[in-house]
């Protein structure tokens, strides 16, 4: 190649490679501050203050969620990353994805007492899509399974 | 192949060539898109989480997708222009820009329109949306800065340098949901089989969309080139020959 084309290669090259390594050196310096939302076993480590604001996101744990004997919209049901569990509340209108076995993703507050007061609830939904008919099939064919497993 | 490559570089040919490819190409694109929206939004089977509400995807992810792969072929064109001063790359990049923000507004608006009903919220300051915005910035960046000179070549360095330095948000924004915790899902991985997740029922409308729009994106951008082709060009003679030849039809 031409050497003043190659100088320009070089220039081009170490651009890119200089913007590369000095959002690299961000990014690695924020690494932990980029998170949108704390597990719950970083809260049970201890990682955020009592009252202090913050995102926590999990799973809603199967068969947690409470909303009989409550006040009008208030529901109780525990996040889990299946490995820690904080028990969550909260009192509003919730997305249409919110169900047990969801993600789930809250704004709120632990209290002293170590449960999460939230403020809002989001769904997290997960990258898989399935068609109703699918599912219902695959449902149906884990009954069978199960059915058969108890009379064997 | 390297002979016809390298017409490409200059205007005329450019100008020329696309010419009779162009009707071709749009024929394809339209053909693509009204398959692949049809198909997704009428008959590709229901989410059976989101009922109707995924179908939003057919357009979100290949418009999202597309906003980067835009970015990609502005960035090659900068570089092209930068290393062997080829005119026609940098109005490819020039022209380039517009389109890819204008990718960028769609894929921002769909996931707002989709967020609202399946999360709670239409907008959260997660890793995967605030780098998708910084590229949409980006976009609108390179497009003010080449404006901002009035001189045609330093206005083009100039952008041609932004253009590269901006290519460092690429895989950020495509490994985001894998590298941090985001309340948006990390990429799909396709299916072969119809019994599960992902099944080609659902994905492959989404294919004909995708083509379709890159497809667009392709006649937008020759379409914008050729005009930027006869700006820069106008006191050429072939230019002013086909000015009159257009004239005198009409």
């Amino acid at each position: 190649m031409h050497s003043a084309r190659k100088q320009k290669l070089y220039i081009v090259l170490s651009i890119v490679l200089g913007a590369a390594v000095a959002v690299g050196l961000l990014v690695v310096a924020f690494n932990e501050g980029l998170n949108v939302f704390f597990t719950p076993t970083e809260i049970t480590e201890g990682k955020v203050q009592p009252n202090q604001n913050i995102r926590i996101g999990g799973m809603v744990k199967e068969g947690s969620l409470v909303r009989e004997g409550l006040e009008g919209t208030r529901i109780e049901f525990v996040t889990t990353d299946y490995n820690a569990d904080i028990p969550v509340v909260y009192e509003g209108v919730l997305p249409d994805l919110f169900r047990e076995g969801q993600g789930v993703v809250a704004e709120g507050f632990v209290d002293e007492n170590g449960v999460f007061q939230a403020r809002q609830i989001m769904a997290k939904h997960d990258e898989n899509y399935m068609s109703a008919e699918v599912k219902a099939a695959l449902e149906a064919a884990e009954k069978r399974k199960a059915a058969g497993g108890i009379s064997q | 192949m390297w002979q016809w490559l390298y017409k490409l570089g200059s205007p005329r040919h450019f100008y020329e060539m696309t010419t009779s490819f162009l009707p071709w190409l749009k024929g394809v694109t339209y053909f693509l898109l009204i398959v692949g929206l049809v198909w997704g939004l009428g008959f590709a089977p229901p989410d059976y989480q989101m009922g109707d509400n995924y179908r939003i995807i057919y357009i979100h992810v290949p418009t999202a997708l597309g906003a980067m792969w835009i970015y990609v072929m502005m960035a090659v064109m900068a570089a092209m222009h930068m290393i062997w001063n080829i005119k026609v790359a940098d109005m490819v990049a020039k022209s380039s820009a517009l389109v890819g923000a204008g990718f960028c507004a769609v894929a921002l608006f769909t996931g707002a329109v989709w967020g609202r009903p399946t999360w709670g919220v239409y907008w959260i300051w997660d890793a995967k949306l605030t780098s998708f915005l910084i590229l949409f910035f980006v976009y609108i960046g390179v497009i003010a800065l080449r404006s901002a000179f009035d001189s045609e070549t330093s206005g083009s360095k100039a952008a041609s340098v932004l253009t590269l330095v901006g290519v460092v948000n690429l895989p950020i924004i495509y490994y985001a949901a894998v590298w941090w915790n985001t309340l948006h899902q990390p990429p799909s991985e396709l299916s072969l089989s119809s019994q599960g997740a992902n099944p080609p029922e659902i994905w492959i409308p989404a294919f004909f969309t995708g083509f379709g729009l890159i497809g667009l994106v392709f006649v937008f951008v020759i379409m914008r080139t050729r005009n930027e082709i006869l700006w820069r060009e106008r006191r050429a003679q072939w230019v002013q020959d086909l000015v009159k030849q257009e004239a005198g039809r009409a």
